[in-house]
């Protein structure tokens, strides 16, 4: 069941120089799903949620977000909106409760000195507010970020990769919270380059040079991807890559472990490319293709912008 | 929540960000306060009321005994200090012009002589007065230590000469700075070059200082106006401004002794308005510079004409009418005469008027400026 739609938006286009950045990319998130936004670096995922919040003028596209204009409502949207940028933007030299503080002042969050308080509190840092922010450790900073962020009770929350350099116990936790906070009605729109953080997103897109390649659930990206997927273990599987690499109709190779993918968009020609690599002392499996396979087939079948 | 074009609420976040990061801005404080005390070191030579032993040059041609007489005298005085003796005028004016020396005394020929028929030999004393305050303590003392100096020949049958009118002429030439600027011109004029200085310097790097830590980015994706941005700012520096008048006023008062004619609380209240033009300049800089360097060059750009067409250092009616007109748009100009004639003048509210509103105007349009061209999104 979904709910209404939180961000709705058609067409949108950004240019720098002439350059597109981001080519008609249209997305539809309901309220309370985790909508996770994956793609190369460059390929215009910080440059879409910056369109979304009015950090950058469209240069085409049109729809809304939390039922405002997308292109001339960027003031009335700002309000609703919780952003947490790529780089940590909040002040090193100020103490992570004056941090808070401000935030608080601006939005006007009502009981000001309660609500920093509680979310001191929540954040486990009530005993180290007095410290300046440019001191934590990048999780930390991170853990800040989201708990600004969360303060002026914001009905969308735009994460533009998160956990990029965080521990693997401190993503765990915060992507517990933000299902908890799903749970609770809360919409998210989450950039990540981490396949475990996009196999718990309700949606996903895919994006690479600006151009929107895929979207749907986990399930639904793999199968539109319609790649057939080998694994091969045993023996010296992993020293089979370069050869199978220069084969036709091999579209990848991606080593797991001890454990190789080989995967194709053509599953006959496929099997045809691996026919003479199956010997004696290794073991072929047909294998349901991962959001990774599917990810790395889409990243290397995409064309560069800059090359077209 | 109230959107709304202003809110108090807002502005007020700003504010208290803004006093907390500057207070915590070692370099920003050690500058707040660094330059008005170095640039009353720096002046303080300069004000120097009373400054003697000014390196001097002499052009000896008379053979008799009244020439050095006089010479003993000028040096006795402690005001000249007779480095050099030239050979002739040229020699004496190239020292002059290279700043080697201060004066250059010239006794003519056959001084003694003209002296005892009493036909008013000259003598010259040629100043550098390029820096007045450095002459003009010689140069007024001149007609009394000549007089007494050649008073002790004039004894027995010379005792005629001791009367009127003076037995020599005395020409005084002084060169380069025709009009002299008294060293009580000096500390209002400061106040209005200090001020400046730093909230021009301290402001215009503002903005652009968000821009290159990353921050800029949260800041905009906030519900901030860009006045509310810009006031917020501002706002805590007019209290940087207020410490460094208060630091100047008391060099002026206890260090130099200048004293103050009128009332103080007016000159304190007519500041605001300078300290307000001078930060909305800054922020405004701070809007259009892409970069911290860039705000930088901007500023310089406005020190060079506001010290040397302000009047600070040259009367400001000696300059030719293009750069008066300059130097009315400019807040320091004005600035500098309310000082000056609160504090030397005594003048009051009345006359202060017609110095004020050209202030605040160049305030108002500035900050205009600044949040018209304030950039809302990160393009
Ligand atoms: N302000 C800008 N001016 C010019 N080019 C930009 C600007 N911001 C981003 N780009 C370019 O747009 C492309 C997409 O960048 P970005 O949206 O940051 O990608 P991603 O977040 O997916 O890594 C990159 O090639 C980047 O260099
Ligand atoms: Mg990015």
């Amino acid at each position: 069941m979904e709910g209404p739609p939180v961000i709705d938006v058609q067409g949108m286009t950004k240019r720098f120089g002439g350059r597109t950045v981001v080519n008609r990319i249209a997305m539809r998130v309901c309220e309370g799903q985790v909508y996770g936004f994956l793609g190369p670096n460059g390929s215009g995922k910080t440059t879409f949620i910056r369109m979304l919040c009015g950090l950058l003028r469209a240069d085409g596209g049109s729809g809304t977000v939390l039922g405002r204009d997308v292109i001339r409502e960027s003031a009335a949207i700002k309000r609703q909106v919780g952003y947490m940028t790529q780089r940590f933007s909040f002040y090193g030299d100020l103490t992570i409760e004056e941090n808070l503080d401000f935030v608080a002042r601006v939005y006007g969050v009502p009981q000001r000195v309660d609500a920093v308080r509680a979310s001191l509190e929540h954040l486990g840092l009530h005993d180290r507010r007095s410290q300046l922010a440019g001191e934590l450790s990048g999780g930390w900073k991170q853990r800040l970020a989201l708990a600004a962020c969360l303060l002026h009770k914001p009905r969308l929350l735009l994460l533009d990769e998160p956990t990029a350099g965080v521990d693997p116990k401190a993503r765990r936790d915060f992507w517990d919270e933000i299902h908890e906070l799903a749970a609770q009605g809360l919409t998210f729109l989450i950039t990540t380059h981490y396949m475990d953080e996009a196999e718990r997103c309700d949606r996903l897109a895919y994006i690479s040079y600006g151009d929107l390649l895929v979207d749907g659930t986990v399930d639904e990206v793999i199968d539109t991807a319609r790649l057939t997927t080998w694994s091969v273990e045993g023996g010296d599987a992993l020293g089979l890559a370069p050869r199978l690499r220069r084969c036709a109709g091999v579209g990848q190779v991606v080593a797991f472990g001890k454990s190789l993918h080989v995967s194709g968009a053509d599953a006959g020609a496929l099997e045809g490319a691996i026919a003479p690599f199956r010997t004696p002392g290794y073991e072929w499996k047909r294998v349901r293709s991962g959001l990774e396979d599917v990810f790395i087939h889409l990243m290397e079948s995409s064309t560069d912008n800059f090359s077209r | 929540m109230g959107g709304g074009i202003f809110s108090f609420r807002r502005l007020w976040a700003m504010i208290v960000k803004e006093f907390i990061q500057m207070a915590r801005d070692r370099m920003t404080f050690a500058m707040i306060l660094g330059i008005p005390v170095m640039q009353l070191l720096v002046f303080g030579f300069v004000i120097n009321t009373d400054p003697r032993h000014m390196a001097t040059a002499v052009l000896l041609a008379d053979s008799g005994p009244h020439g050095r007489t006089l010479l003993e005298g000028l040096k006795n005085s402690t005001y000249f200090d007779f480095v050099k003796q030239v050979a002739d005028e040229a020699e004496g004016r190239m020292l002059l012009t290279r700043g080697r020396v201060q004066f250059l005394v010239q006794i003519p020929e056959n001084f003694s002589r003209d002296l005892l028929r009493g036909d008013r030999p000259a003598v010259l004393l040629e100043a550098d007065a390029s820096d007045p305050t450095a002459t003009s303590g010689g140069i007024s003392a001149l007609g009394g230590i000549l007089n007494t100096a050649l008073l002790a020949d004039f004894k027995g049958p010379l005792a005629r000469l001791a009367q009127d009118p003076p037995p020599i002429e005395m020409r005084v030439h002084a060169l380069y700075n025709p009009e002299a600027i008294t060293q009580y011109n000096i500390v209002p004029g400061l106040m209005g070059v200090v001020l400046m200085m730093t909230l021009v310097l301290v402001t215009g790097l503002a903005i652009t200082r968000e821009t290159e830590r990353g921050t800029m980015e949260n800041l905009l994706s906030m519900p901030l106006r860009p006045i509310e941005v810009m006031v917020g700012k501002i706002t805590p520096y007019i209290f940087v401004g207020y410490i460094q008048i208060g630091i100047i006023l008391l060099a002026a008062r206890f260090v130099f002794d200048v004293p103050v004619q009128g009332n103080l609380l007016l000159l304190l209240a007519a500041s605001l308005f300078y300290i307000a033009a001078n930060l909305a300049m800054g922020i405004t800089f701070s809007t259009i510079a892409k970069n911290q360097l860039q705000a930088m060059q901007m500023s310089a750009f406005v020190f060079l004409p506001s010290i040397l067409l302000s009047g600070y250092l040259f009367p400001f009616r000696g300059m030719p009418g293009w750069a008066q007109a300059v130097g009315e748009v400019l807040p320091i100009t004005h600035f500098i005469r309310i000082a000056r004639g609160v504090m030397l003048k005594g003048i009051g509210f009345g006359d202060l008027g017609f110095e004020l509103w050209p202030i605040a105007l160049f305030a108002v349009v500035v900050l205009f400026i600044g949040v018209a061209r304030y950039r809302q999104t990160l393009d």
